[in-house]
């Protein structure tokens, strides 16, 4: 038999479920459907091998008829200790690896580690690489995003069609990364002080002419799905996020900003050649799941305005800076910690340099893990197949969330 | 790279007067980056973090990233020289004296907090363990900003920081039953990375107890006769002799 309700609602409090940190913000509740009847608590382990949790990832819920009166996530099935393998390598000889976090996203990530190193030994970079780096880490975005918003109509259930229209884009991108550094996904391009290849005219154009295409793809998918009425009743209004617990948990990237806060790396820290581009962040008004799926499609319909600024200022020049030290790369002591708004959030890259060739302390930020600090608060109340779609709306890649 | 509003060492001040009993440093970073960081003793740093995200002029609501550092102990050599003037006339010599003493090593906790409202930062702050190896406490600063909450939960299973006042202090990667800290530096990984105790270690002994007892004469046979426990690798966690001498197996072992 299990214990009542109220009782159990106490034990959540003390046992797990931290109390809410800031009072004035209204946390999330559990609520009873029926009051007077207490059925058995089932316990659901979702996990780690199952379709919809994208990877070796693992929840318990605990539910009280279909309602999820608490969740737990189950982190470590793909940990392999990066960080530990980063510090007995050489700085350049983590940069093939940086790829293995977010492997959907390897452009970033690579950038994100470049800009860590580049900030703790002082290297500057060329203006052709910031373009092109701004230029890839664009591109990223959109391969990202439409994933993301293709595995969210699959966890919704329309069972791969709108997955693989978002893929056929898809593929067009990672084709293009394919001909430029030679694989597809694990593309290894950023160097510390500049890029490993410079793209030929050809490539240039046919990345111009897909990205111009880029819009039609959008404007197709969202005639077809954004105003359907399945997809309307199945996510507006599931899994709030308040701002206020948001900025508290550490939620960063289009989740926290689907929750109305302004805060986007590319306009607060203005790295690279960022401060030189004309773009707007969009925000969203509920935090709810509808929001975080808008919130992704208006994101790349900016990157599509980042990408052809880009494409028409790129200038000519150096890809590498010629200064830049490549064989026995030792930055002076001292410590750095460079970040960059990845597609799923912040990443960030904490260096501590001893004066050696391999970093003393190497240490990811990763976005993926941190924002699903309030998992269980967003699915409280819902069901199994509510909590689903709100992992999907988080967009969790376990390579980076297991590291 | 500190607030738009004042250094750090402004803010160090200013902490010493709002917290006169707190022990604040400022740990200055060589790098080129050039972000120096505050260092608090353990006693005070909860509160102190509690004033860093609720005062206006700050308002560091965003707690990015906490890291774990584990510094082991360094053996310090200082070199002193003395001249030495020779007798008979020549140059005078010198004489290196080294002494080494041995700095004691810590575990270290490093937060970077940047302000959402106010859009500045990062303000880096530092807390250190007593030691490393049973003073390893330090208060949770989950309460605080709750994006701690895993990342300490990671420094706790991969470097052995204890927090305390986390809610749901657990092992985050490693597996409940695992039992070192991975990312210490003085970490050394397992034969077999089996968490169950497996017989590996314990037949290596008989093994070579086997191979010993072989060499001194006797043949397999009679030693397998002579004290079925050494070959038998049914049964490894018993003890010698709880095994059957009716059925030993000694195609287990190759003496």
């Amino acid at each position: 038999m299990s214990p009542p309700l109220s009782a159990l609602n106490s034990q959540l409090s003390t046992n797990g479920a931290p109390a809410p940190f800031l009072p004035s913000a209204p946390g999330p509740s559990v609520r009873a459907v029926h009051d007077q009847f207490h059925g058995d608590l089932l316990e659901v382990s979702m996990g780690p091998q199952h379709p919809s949790t994208h990877g070796v990832f693992r929840m318990v819920a605990t539910l009280d008829g279909e309602q999820i009166v608490k969740l737990k996530p189950v982190f470590g099935y793909l940990h392999r200790n990066h960080e530990k393998i980063a510090e007995n390598t050489t700085y350049l000889g983590s940069m093939p690896y940086t790829d293995r976090l977010d492997y959907l996203c390897s452009m970033s990530t690579n950038w994100a580690y470049a800009l860590a190193v580049e900030k703790l030994s002082g290297q500057a970079v060329p203006d052709r690489a910031q373009y092109l780096r701004i230029i890839m880490a664009e591109l990223t975005r959109l391969v990202n995003h439409a994933c993301l918003v293709g595995f969210l109509f699959n966890d919704l259930g329309t069972s791969f069609t709108p997955l693989l229209y978002a893929f056929r884009e898809r593929e067009k991108i990672i084709d293009l990364f394919e001909s430029l550094s030679g694989s597809r996904m694990m593309c290894n391009y950023q160097r510390f002080g500049g890029c490993r290849v410079d793209p030929t005219p050809e490539w240039l154009k046919a990345a111009s002419t897909l990205v111009d295409n880029f819009p039609r793809f959008l404007d197709e998918y969202e005639t077809m799905l954004t105003g359907n009425e399945i997809m309307l009743a199945r996510t507006q209004g599931i899994g709030r996020l308040d701002p206020q617990h948001a900025i508290n948990a550490g939620i960063t990237g289009p989740v926290l900003r689907a929750s109305g806060v302004d805060y986007d790396l590319r306009k607060v820290d203005g790295y690279g050649f960022y401060p030189r581009f004309n773009f707007r962040v969009p925000l969203g008004a509920h935090g709810d799941t509808y929001d975080r799926y808008m919130m992704r499609i208006l994101e790349m319909r900016e990157s599509v305005k980042i990408l052809q600024q880009a494409f028409k200022e790129l200038p000519e020049g150096p890809i590498m800076d010629p200064k830049a030290k490549i064989r026995g790369f030792r930055p002076k002591a001292g410590e750095a910690y460079g970040r960059l708004e990845g597609p799923k959030g912040e990443l960030g890259f904490y260096l501590i340099s001893d004066g050696s060739p391999n970093p003393y302390r190497y240490r990811v930020r990763p976005p993926s893990l941190i924002n699903l600090t309030l998992l269980e608060e967003m699915c409280l109340g819902h069901t199994i197949a509510d909590s689903v779609v709100i992992l999907g709306s988080i967009d969790i890649v376990l390579g980076e969330v297991d590291r | 790279m500190t607030t738009s509003v004042e250094t750090l060492e402004q803010l160090r001040v200013r902490l010493l007067i709002r917290f006169p009993a707190a022990d604040v440093t400022l740990v200055t970073n060589p790098g080129s980056s050039a972000e120096h960081s505050l260092l608090f003793g353990a006693a005070h740093a909860r509160e102190i973090a509690l004033f860093l995200r609720d005062d206006s002029q700050l308002a560091l609501d965003y707690c990015s990233n906490a890291t774990g550092i584990d510094w082991p102990d360094k053996e310090i050599t200082e070199v002193t020289k003395t001249f030495v003037p020779d007798p008979a006339g020549g140059p005078a010599k010198t004489v290196e004296h080294k002494t080494t003493h041995l700095q004691p090593g810590y575990l270290e906790s490093v937060y970077h907090l940047y302000s959402m409202a106010l859009k500045h930062g990062p303000v880096i702050i530092r807390v250190r363990t007593a030691n490393r190896s049973d003073q390893v406490t330090i208060p949770s600063l989950t309460p605080v900003w709750r994006s701690c909450d895993f990342q300490e939960r990671e420094i706790f299973d991969l470097y052995g920081i204890v927090f305390e006042g986390h809610p749901d202090l657990r092992r985050l990667l490693m597996w409940d039953e695992f039992k070192d800290h991975p990312m210490r530096k003085d970490y050394v990984e397992p034969d077999d990375y089996e968490w169950e105790p497996t017989a590996h270690g314990d037949v290596a002994e008989r093994a070579k107890q086997h191979a010993s007892f072989v060499a001194g004469g006797a043949t397999s046979a009679t030693a397998s006769a002579a004290d079925p426990g050494l070959i038998s690798v049914t049964s490894p966690k018993d003890g010698p002799g709880s095994a059957s001498p009716a059925t030993p197996k000694p195609e287990g072992l190759k003496p």
